[in-house]
């Protein structure tokens, strides 16, 4: 009897211990956590800026103004203006198709969607060598009507597509099947054509994570490295991309020119991660709708 | 409009959701489709509206086959159990929508649309709410919206799936006697489909009931509820108790007493079951003369008007309670306590051949 009264007496004490761990255990794991966040995020990102401008404003500008910066810029943002778009349109199809039909093979193109997410970039790149290099399968002939591929500009392209196909659709996915396709019905219903149907009703419903994937897949796609390097063969001024080139000044020994161009690429993340916390608190909004239980 | 329903199938995988429908709709009706989930009910509602093909079969509009009409050309107004209204539209653009998309020729003056909406909105009576969104509305505002938005198109047909299924229990009350009114104003053929019994029989001219993609019963609600065609129906439609029994050549015995059975005139004798409603039991305190079954009150429930009893029979080796409805005074005159010893006579019955027995039969 005296354990139940025990246990009766001090149940307000058990319930907030069961809540939640004692003050110590949290104070460590937070400290923990920043810690690790400092040291591997902050004071790199720091030191990239740092580096960057030892050497002055002159130094920087220099290095980001020269023509095989330049032109490496031109070359990521023409890979990304060909690869968000094309992951626009596939990722839009892709997410329709799976969150609103159902049809046999499903489970297999959610698995190709997940794809470039479990390859080594590198082995993404090498596939492209393979099959469209000089000696892969397509080479003699794509040679024969001189179509160059792998180290020109159409490679890279392709490649940055692979790496970045499943940021829009993996996005996508989960809030159309949320969605379900009732408005849609009701949109057909009232009389609505498919292509009505797309641009009043499907897309305005989706645009917050819409928006959210096509940051993310832009992002990758400007700060690709592995699968573009290995289909580059790093033509300066050519075949660069602002990765690539960050690497090869480094290997020159050019460090704070290096370190310029990669605080470009970090701005970019800076960028992408403001949009990203901006769009993902009108997300959290869109999900989380006032009720109001009032009658009338 | 008038729509007919001849010989209509439809499976998904190994699962038969409509079994040869076969079902006639009179213009201006409001009709009921009424049955468990899983009845098939549902599917039918989807299509008549084009939502779904069906495997077999044909639907036909005015005598017109519509079976290969495109859900956008058949105009049929539908109105879904979650409302479905569009979220990134304001409650006026809603109702506005099917007037926006049509092509351009048909489509009315903006200034044509703005009347038009508004006129919608003050008969669902919610012209104040137009400038808001769907998720600042309560359950029962979206839905009248919903209907608002389906009867902007001016369809032929008006199809209700669970209309009120996703609300409370005074909303759904209200709404119910709204939409009769509605009807009754519009004579517009409408079919809506409902799993609750008191719904159909309230609000509907006709009923269908459904179960396992049949239709097992078509009539008005109190040729359903009077006459029910089989046991299925019984259960189906509200509380009843069931005795156990015997027909033979129009006459039909439970225990003791013995009970004309004249729809049963001309059958050989089968063991039966017999249904009766709570409020078709008569209770006495005596043996008047007439024979009555011997029973012992065991619970009381006083609910305003009426009393419920709970009985379980004496001497009887089923013990399943009986569930009798008396009125207030009533009650009073027997002046019923827990425990007391009464005599019931049910005052109908009907008798259906017992299924249980059946199959022992025919195996």
């Amino acid at each position: 009897m005296t354990t139940l009264a025990q246990t009766l007496s001090s149940g307000r004490l058990q319930s907030a211990r069961i809540a939640e761990e004692s003050a110590w255990v949290r104070w460590i794991l937070i400290g923990l956590a920043l810690t690790f966040l400092a040291l591997f995020l902050f004071v790199p990102l720091v030191a990239v800026f740092h580096e960057a401008l030892k050497k002055g404003w002159d130094v920087y500008y220099a290095a980001i103004t020269e023509p095989d910066a330049l032109a490496a810029m031109r070359l990521t943002l023409t890979a990304a203006a060909i690869a968000v778009p094309l992951n626009l349109i596939f990722g839009i199809a892709a997410a329709w198709a799976i969150a609103k039909f159902e049809f046999r093979g499903k489970n297999i193109l959610i698995t190709l969607i997940d794809l470039p997410f479990s390859v080594s970039p590198v082995v993404a790149g090498l596939i492209y060598v393979l099959v469209f290099g000089l000696q892969g399968w397509l080479g003699p002939w794509l040679a024969a009507h001189d179509i160059q591929i792998i180290f020109a500009v159409p490679g890279i392209v392709l490649a940055t597509i692979f790496v970045t196909v499943p940021f829009i659709a993996r996005e996508l996915i989960p809030l159309m099947q949320a969605q379900g396709t009732e408005e849609e019905e009701a949109a057909v219903i009232l009389g609505a054509n498919g292509w009505q149907t797309l641009w009043r009703v499907t897309l305005p419903n989706i645009k917050w994570g819409l928006l959210y994937g096509t940051i993310l897949c832009n992002a990758r796609a400007m700060g690709e490295f592995g699968a573009v390097s290995v289909v580059s063969g790093h033509i300066r001024g050519s075949t660069n991309t602002l990765p690539l080139h960050v690497e090869i000044l480094y290997n020159e020994y050019s460090f704070a020119a290096a370190f310029a161009v990669a605080s470009l690429l970090a701005m970019l993340a800076l960028i992408t991660l403001a949009a990203k916390t901006l769009v993902e608190h009108r997300l959290a909004k869109q999900h989380q709708p006032r009720e109001i239980n009032h009658e009338h | 409009m008038s729509i007919e329903i001849s010989n209509l199938s439809k499976q998904f995988g190994s699962f038969v959701a409509l079994d040869h429908i076969h079902l006639a709709i009179k213009p201006g009706e409001l009709l009921a489709l009424l049955g468990p989930s899983g009845s098939g009910k549902t599917t039918l509602l989807r299509v008549i509206a084009g939502l779904e093909t069906a495997d077999s079969g044909q639907v036909l509009f005015n005598n017109e086959d519509s079976t290969s009409k495109h859900v956008r050309d058949r105009q049929v107004g539908f109105v879904f159990q979650h409302y479905a209204l569009f979220r990134n539209m304001t409650i006026f653009e809603n109702v506005a929508f099917g007037l926006r998309v049509r092509p351009k020729k048909h489509r009315p003056t903006s200034q044509e649309i703005d009347q038009r909406v508004t006129h919608l909105l003050k008969l669902v009576q919610l012209d104040w709410l137009a400038d808001r969104y769907p998720h600042q509305l309560s359950g029962g505002q979206r839905q009248r919206i919903a209907l608002a938005r389906a009867l902007a198109v001016e369809p032929k047909v008006l199809l209700l799936d669970e209309p009120f299924g996703a609300l409370d229990a005074k909303v759904r009350k209200e709404l119910r006697a709204w939409l009769r009114k509605l009807h009754d104003d519009m004579h517009i053929t409408s079919i809506f489909v409902t799993h609750d019994q008191e719904e159909a029989l309230e609000v509907a001219d006709r009923v269908v009931v459904m179960n396992q993609g049949r239709i097992e019963q078509i009539g008005t609600p109190d040729e359903v509820y009077e006459k029910p065609a089989n046991p299925f129906i019984y259960e189906f439609l509200g509380h009843v108790n069931l005795f156990h029994g015997r027909v033979q050549r129009g006459r039909a015995w439970i225990d003791n007493i013995e009970i004309h059975a004249p729809e049963h005139a001309e059958a050989d004798a089968f063991e039966a079951i017999a249904y009766v409603r709570p409020h078709e039991i008569e209770v006495e305190r005596e043996i008047n003369g007439e024979p009555a079954l011997a029973a012992r009150v065991v619970h009381v429930l006083s609910t305003g008007r009426v009393v419920k009893l709970e009985l379980v029979r004496n001497n009887h080796q089923n013990q399943d309670t009986i569930q009798v409805e008396l009125s207030k005074e009533r009650f009073r005159a027997l002046q019923l306590a827990k425990g007391d010893k009464v005599y019931i006579r049910p005052r109908r019955l009907d008798f259906f051949p017992d299924p249980a027995n059946q199959s022992l039969l025919a195996s």
